[in-house]
């Protein structure tokens, strides 16, 4: 596995990668779920997100991709995602977001011309509650979007090691 | 296509849910699904139970998908049956890597059941 790779990660290759990330997310929901993310007002608030779901990406492009919304939401996604009734969603609620963590990360790697085989995704971890800190010891600022599912926040972020 | 018998590996259980279910929408008709949850617990299923196909992730713990289809050859009832990779990782190289193994399909996640049924069907038709 190749080693980080600075220019990949340069500024001026990150200006579009918004975009990428944004259309990324919205292929794993409108595939795999069957649901368009919609755009949220300027004016809108995240309120509580309670779930994360993580990816590590190491090579080239090596940093942390996130995935967080409220339990609500992801039980909704396994609901989705599964067929079954969302009230009576289990312990597949957090394999569910683990997986749309997972195929968003390498969705997005996979549009990034040049990258190939040199972008490696880890298996998804999950985390419940929201008060805590995350501590990635990445350098150059995180992607961050947020776009909504059926009402609901959903927040994408990509931190990243130069 | 009828009476399929298959074995879904991922070490997801929504995924395999996801993938039983993209089937039987394609219209799949699954006679059998047996599942595992790695390469090891894959070759360990298929010395107890027939099937006709194989739908396989590659990022797995104990042992990946493309480990698992270079041992597959070596399980006596196990000789022919195709192996369709369905992962996150969609590289070219990846691709190339997996098909040299042996697989005889490639779908990349997200998927829709008309991708999944497209492959089987590919897969299906090579084994007969």
């Amino acid at each position: 596995m190749s080693s980080a790779n600075p220019a990949l990660v340069s500024g001026e290759s990150r200006g579009c990668w918004i975009p990428l990330l944004q259309v990324a997310v919205q292929e794993v929901f409108e595939t795999m779920l069957g649901s368009h993310l919609e755009t949220p007002p300027e004016s809108f608030t995240e309120g509580k997100l309670d779930i994360t779901a993580m990816v590590g990406l190491a090579g080239q492009l090596c940093g942390v991709m996130t995935v967080r919304c409220s339990a609500k939401s992801a039980a909704r996604m396994a609901s989705k995602m599964l067929g079954i009734d969302a009230d009576k969603a289990g312990p597949e609620i957090w394999d569910a977001i683990g997986e749309v963590c997972n195929m968003t990360a390498g969705n997005f790697k996979n549009k990034i011309r040049g990258l190939g085989d040199g972008c490696m995704l880890s298996v998804p971890t999950v985390i419940t509650g929201g008060d805590y800190n995350l501590h990635s010891l990445t350098d150059t600022g995180a992607l961050r979007i947020t776009m909504l599912f059926e009402g609901e926040p959903i927040v994408v972020s990509l931190e990243l090691h130069s | 296509m009828e009476n399929i018998r298959v074995l879904i590996v991922d070490d997801s259980s929504v995924m395999r849910k996801i993938v039983e279910r993209s089937l039987r929408q394609a219209g799949v008709e699954l006679s059998q699904v047996f599942e595992a949850s790695n390469g090891a617990e894959a070759l360990g299923s298929l010395q107890e139970n027939k099937v006709d196909l194989i739908l396989c992730d590659i990022n797995m713990p104990v042992m990946d998908g493309l480990e698992f289809v270079k041992q597959l050859p070596g399980v006596p009832n196990a000789k022919g049956i195709p192996v369709v990779m369905i992962t996150t990782e969609g590289s070219e190289g990846h691709v190339v890597q997996a098909l040299s193994a042996g697989a005889r399909g490639y779908i990349r996640k997200p998927f829709t059941p008309d991708q999944v049924k497209e492959h089987v069907i590919a897969a299906l038709a090579a084994k007969s």
